[in-house]
């Protein structure tokens, strides 16, 4: 058995997605698809799950031809896709969840049988009646393999199915997957994580800006993906560490009012530190990362800012002290659509007289986007920037004063370049006195620029680490809740 | 207590069940067409405008199935009209709606005007045998007929009780009810499963138009019996806050109803009570039951659906996710 | 622009007048009556007399200062539909001064027309609190206070404001003569309400345009949470959009109860509140655009009175017209939307 794209396009305004992208997939091994974000790995598993509609090209199943531009036919042809935020519907249970959209006449005691049965033979466990909201991202997945297994996928494609999932998780995630190549399926991995596909997949295919760039048997050396990917080395930039200074924001035995949160916490960051935090999506980093923003009140504990007690302050006295928050929703909650650049900064710029004069505020803006070399013009609306643009439209907003710099994925979705230009301006606020604490998960990220590194795990923090000293490894060990010594 | 207590009892909470029955059909159908994602705002024009609509039919031909068919026809073109709008044109649904609203009212006013203080055939009265005449005896007081309580009515109050068992059978026991309920949801998820999003939008937007057309034909044909100017007025706005009030569940929205129709018998009956209020009595459930919202809008009944989770569907309340929403693919 | 692309946007803005007349006249000849002897009389009625004009100005102030308030409210990203509300108990309140008030014109009507902005003000503001602090949506609260509202003016004037000797709800006896608004000359109108409402109308304009609050407001009205998170006090800002657009309508329920029914009437509202938010939709919540196109509006809706008399037609085909212009309208404009968006991007797969 074999899949075979043939010359897929698929345009998003200007943006070439994918450009004439041809592949073959064969069946009885794991087959990766490596790329940077963006590189139009996600667009064409879409238009293979019939997601998307490709402007042109052919997708052939054992030399068929697959109907493009509709799910059901998909589904018919046997091509399960799980995407990478599963797409399950959290009100209902987990039967409904497994029958919902088989289009099949089962009876839901054969299907709640034929779910569990197949559950245990992954070793999965899934209570049928188990509202999906209560499911870890991992569990979802697990429903949505078993789902489309039952559905008769003999394709399976996966996108970027280790984001958000422990580390035992993964583990079984990826003995299942080998359990399948062999059981004859054909296996798509896509990811843009290297150490994944080394461990998993029998041959890769590399892809750059929505063309493919490059196949290759694995294993093969490290440095010849990368340079496929990138297009250069990267050359691992270490940051000088200076000594902290004094404590700017203290915490005290606080523990953030959210229901996942295990312990609190008792923390001194210093003038001009850096602190990652680690851990999986939804082990406490957001809960604790928002009370220190002064959106939450703690549940108990204390809270200092520069030295003053701001426990029960509200989040708009938290900013005048001198705390910034960068949440991770760049549009749903850092800017604001159908607004203009020159609109934002003069929301940002507090003060101001009442009237506004506008071709003096333009001018402001003009030059405040030059100076961020921002893609954009002082009319164009927020939404029409790039993922890059609209962050550094949204470090060019921050006060010019932040004593705590708090953010949550930094450079999620971001180029290279664009990442490296965001961490250029941030450490150059922590030169100037900024403390730093940011959540990611990315750990590379995390390794070269914090100073410690906390990781949380299952709503607490399981381990504060020195970022100089701990290797990548051990750290994601950490982060999936086990101790390397 | 004497049987005269009972029987007044017994007839109060018939009168409720009666007066009630237009709005089941409309808080069954905008339950229906809310869950699949689309909001149909314009019910105040279009139960107005059916109202007209299936009393003119039924005067000019005397059939009175005849008119109810119509005053559905009439309210499904305005929800296509809603669907149309926001899945083809992506334009605003409240925008839409309010706008049907206004449109529906007025027009029902003008070309009613030749049917007003005109008589036509009204639904037939049906008592269904046995059942009507069940009763409990009660020692020493007297027979509680509680069978003529549902069982003694015109036919469309039978067709409210329809409306909620098929509602609720249909949303929450069958499959195509799931995918009403998955389409608004998340129709991404829908879409992937392989469901047609859009299509099922527009079937379940017209096919909730169509109850609530049914509301307005059983209004003037069955318990307003008539056309006159304003016959519906504000019944729309109560169906939309009742379906907010029943947390999306057919079951909890009819009880919804039946509570305003129970405020509403009550305001009628208390009129001769208090003479210097009985202009302003029959607009007191309408504020009431708006700020019954007040009460299941809180944190509470989510907490409360934690609790019990075996009336989670029941008891928790919330909207469906994609509600009001457009979706497209790309 | 080219001259060929102005006049083809000229076109498509007409388009919906266009449909709207065929639609009219359809629907007219459907029920038998001459189309242009209508369209006629509504235009000769609302335009063709100084009464008629004085009245058509009269019901253009409470329309017009209405549109005003809920382009602020819709900037906001709300849905005031409790606007109604909000001008009966401004008009409640304007009459409360007129009742009892006993002094010269001077001290009576500045008192009446502040008055009436303050209950409309306290009104929207209520419908504000019970959406920002007990989670009611605002459209239902909106309804919930205008039914509220309704109550209230009917049980005042049948009930303690009622007209000496008979209790109807014709409406309370009529003010005294120094709560009467001032006229023009021999005109009917008054000059004191269509000052104000161009004044405010003007002001309206200029707070969305051109100031802070206005740019925060829109801020707030787009994304909340994005606001909020900027240090904007998104609560405050939806409750001063309330309260303002409340005042708005409150002072055009003042000012019609005072300047043209001098008395307190139970349909003081008269529909202008669910009419001003067509206006709105139709003018696409632009400020410039709401006092042409509710004067538009009062002319139609004044004009279709004299229907009644002469046609025996029922005076809501204005209503009817108003709706089907505003329908036509938002499906064009959508419908333009989506084709730029489709031929812009055939345009860029073909490039």
């Amino acid at each position: 058995m074999s899949l075979e794209l043939r010359g897929i396009h698929k345009r998003y305004g200007s943006v070439r997605a994918n450009d004439g992208v041809d592949l073959i997939l064969e069946a009885g091994s794991i087959h990766g698809l490596l790329g940077e974000n963006g590189a139009g790995k996600s667009t064409l598993m879409k238009v293979l799950s019939g997601f998307v509609a490709p402007d042109s090209g052919r997708v052939l199943l054992d030399g068929r031809p697959v109907r493009l531009g509709s799910t059901r036919a998909a589904i018919r042809a046997g091509i399960g896709m799980l995407h990478q935020d599963p797409l399950v519907f959290l009100p209902f249970t987990v039967l409904d969840n497994f029958i919902l959209g088989s289009g099949r006449r089962v009876r839901r005691a054969a299907a709640r049988r034929d779910l569990q049965r197949m559950a245990d033979q992954f070793g999965f466990r899934l209570d049928p009646e188990a509202p999906a909201r209560s499911l870890t991202v991992g569990e979802r997945q697990q429903l949505e393999i078993v789902r489309l297994l039952w559905l008769g996928a003999r394709v399976l494609i996966l996108d970027e199915p280790t984001t958000g999932i422990s580390a035992t998780q993964q583990e079984r995630l990826f003995a299942t997957l080998r359990a399948l190549a062999e059981q004859g399926m054909i296996v798509a991995f896509v990811s843009h994580k290297l150490e994944e596909v080394e461990a998993l997949c029998r041959r890769v295919t590399v892809m750059r800006r929505g063309r493919v760039v490059g196949e290759a048997d694995l294993p093969c050396p490290t440095e010849r993906l990368v340079e496929m990917m990138f297009g250069r080395v990267q050359v691992p930039v270490v940051r000088e560490r200076a000594a902290p200074g004094d404590a700017v924001l203290e915490l005290q035995g606080m523990r953030p009012a959210d229901r996942g949160v295990a312990e609190s916490h008792t923390l001194a960051v210093g003038r001009g530190e850096v602190i990652g935090l680690a851990g999986l999506e939804g082990s406490g980093q957001r809960p604790f990362l928002r009370t220190c923003a002064g959106l939450q009140r703690p549940a108990e504990g204390r809270i200092r800012v520069a030295g003053r007690d701001l426990t029960r302050a509200r989040y708009r006295e938290f900013r005048r002290a001198g705390v910034h928050f960068l949440p991770a929703g760049r549009l749903e909650e850092g800017l604001i659509s159908g607004l203009t650049l020159t609109e934002h900064f003069l929301l940002a710029s507090p003060g101001g007289s009442f009237v506004i004069d506008w071709a003096q505020a333009e001018a402001e803006a003009a030059a405040t986007i030059a100076e961020n070399l921002i893609v954009g013009s002082p009319r164009s609306a927020a939404e029409e920037l790039s993922g890059g643009n609209q962050q550094r439209l949204l470090l060019s907003l921050m006060p010019s004063e932040v004593q705590v710099l708090l953010m949550e994925h930094p450079t999620r979705g971001l180029d290279l370049e664009s990442a490296d230009w965001v961490w250029r301006r941030l450490l150059e606020r922590s030169r100037r006195g900024t403390a730093i604490v940011f959540a990611s998960s990315d750990l590379e990220e995390l390794l070269r620029y914090s100073d410690r590194i906390l990781v949380f795990f299952a709503g607490k923090v399981l381990r504060e680490v020195p970022a100089e000293t701990i290797s990548g490894e051990d750290l994601g060990y950490l982060i999936g809740g086990k101790d390397p010594r | 207590m004497h049987q005269e207590t009972l029987d007044f009892v017994v007839a109060t909470l018939a009168s409720i069940v009666a007066a009630a029955s237009p709005l089941v059909y409309a808080v069954v159908g905008e339950t229906i067409t809310e869950k699949a994602g689309v909001i149909n705002l314009s019910l105040d024009g279009s139960i107005m405008l059916s109202a007209m609509a299936g009393f003119a039919t039924a005067f000019m031909t005397g059939s009175v199935l005849l008119g109810f068919v119509v005053a559905a026809l009439v309210s499904m073109a305005m929800a296509l009209v809603i669907a149309f709008s926001s899945i083809e044109l992506r334009l605003n649904q409240i925008a839409i709606g309010f706008v049907l609203t206004l449109l529906g009212a007025n027009l029902a006013s003008f070309l009613g005007r030749s049917y007003v203080g005109v008589r036509a055939a009204g639904v037939p009265h049906l008592g269904i045998p046995w059942l009507e005449d069940l009763s409990l005896r009660i020692p020493k007081v007297g027979s509680f007929r509680f069978g003529a309580i549902f069982f003694d009515h015109n036919l469309s109050v039978y067709g409210s009780f329809l409306a909620i068992l098929l509602g609720y059978w249909f949303v929450f026991r069958t499959r195509r009810g799931l995918e009403l309920q998955g389409v608004g949801e998340r129709p991404e998820a829908a879409h992937a499963r392989g469901l047609a999003v859009n299509r099922l939008r527009y079937f379940y937007t017209v096919l909730g138009g169509a109850l609530v057309g049914l509301a307005g034909a059983a209004f003037s044909l069955d318990v307003r019996f008539g056309w006159r100017e304003g016959l519906t007025t504000n019944y729309g706005w109560i169906a939309l806050a009742i379906v907010i009030f029943g947390g999306w569940h057919p079951v909890r929205a009819a009880a919804g109803a039946y509570l305003f129709g129970a405020l509403s018998v009550l305001a009628l009956k208390l009129q001769p009570q208090l003479p210097d209020l009985s202009q302003i009595l029959p607009i007191t459930p309408f504020a009431l039951m708006i700020f019954a919202l007040l009460l299941v809008s809180q944190d509470w009944s989510r907490r409360l659906a934690d609790r019990y989770s075996r009336w989670r569907r029941l008891l928790s309340g919330d909207p469906p996710s994609a509600i009001g929403t457009a979706f497209w693919r790309d | 622009m080219s001259v060929l692309a102005r006049s083809r946007s000229a076109a498509t803005a007409l388009l919906p007048f266009a449909l709207v007349l065929v639609v009219g006249v359809l629907l007219l000849i459907s029920v038998s009556a001459p189309p242009l002897e209508v369209f006629r009389l509504i235009f000769q009625g609302a335009l063709g007399s100084q009464a008629g004009l004085s009245t058509t100005l009269m019901v253009w102030v409470p329309l017009v200062l209405a549109a005003a308030g809920l382009v602020v409210t819709f900037t906001a990203g709300l849905w005031n539909i409790g606007i109604e509300g909000q001008i009966i108990v401004g008009a409640v309140a304007g009459a409360l001064v007129a009742r009892t008030v006993i002094g010269p014109p001077l001290l009576v009507i500045p008192l009446l027309i502040l008055a009436g902005a303050v209950g409309g003000m306290l009104w929207g503001l209520l419908v504000g609190v019970l959406r920002v602090y007990g989670r009611v949506n605002e459209i239902f609260g909106g309804l919930g206070l205008f039914f509220v509202a309704t109550g209230l003016v009917v049980y005042l004037v049948i009930g303690p404001w009622q007209r000496a000797g008979s209790a109807s709800t014709s409406g309370t006896d009529l003010f005294r003569r120094e709560a009467w608004l001032p006229r023009a000359g021999g005109w009917r109108f008054s000059w004191v309400a269509l000052g104000l409402a161009v004044a405010l109308v003007v002001g309206v304009y200029l707070l969305m345009r051109g100031t802070r609050f206005g740019l925060r407001l829109r801020a707030v009205g787009r994304n909340g949470r994005s606001a909020f998170l900027m240090g904007i006090t998104t609560n405050r800002h939806l409750l001063a959009a309330f309260a303002l657009c409340g005042a708005l309508g409150g002072l055009g329920g003042a000012l019609h109860a005072a300047g043209f029914h001098h008395k307190l009437v139970p349909a003081v509202s008269g529909g202008y509140g669910f009419l001003g938010i067509l206006v709105v939709l139709l003018a696409g919540f632009r400020a410039v655009w709401i006092a042409p196109i509710a004067f538009f509006f009062a002319v139609i809706s004044v004009g279709s009175t004299q229907l009644q008399l002469r046609l025996q037609l029922h005076s809501s085909l204005a209503g009817v017209l108003q709706g089907v212009l505003v329908l036509c309208a938002l499906l064009v404009g959508g419908w333009q939307l989506r084709r730029a968006h489709l031929s812009r991007r055939r345009a860029e797969e073909g490039g």
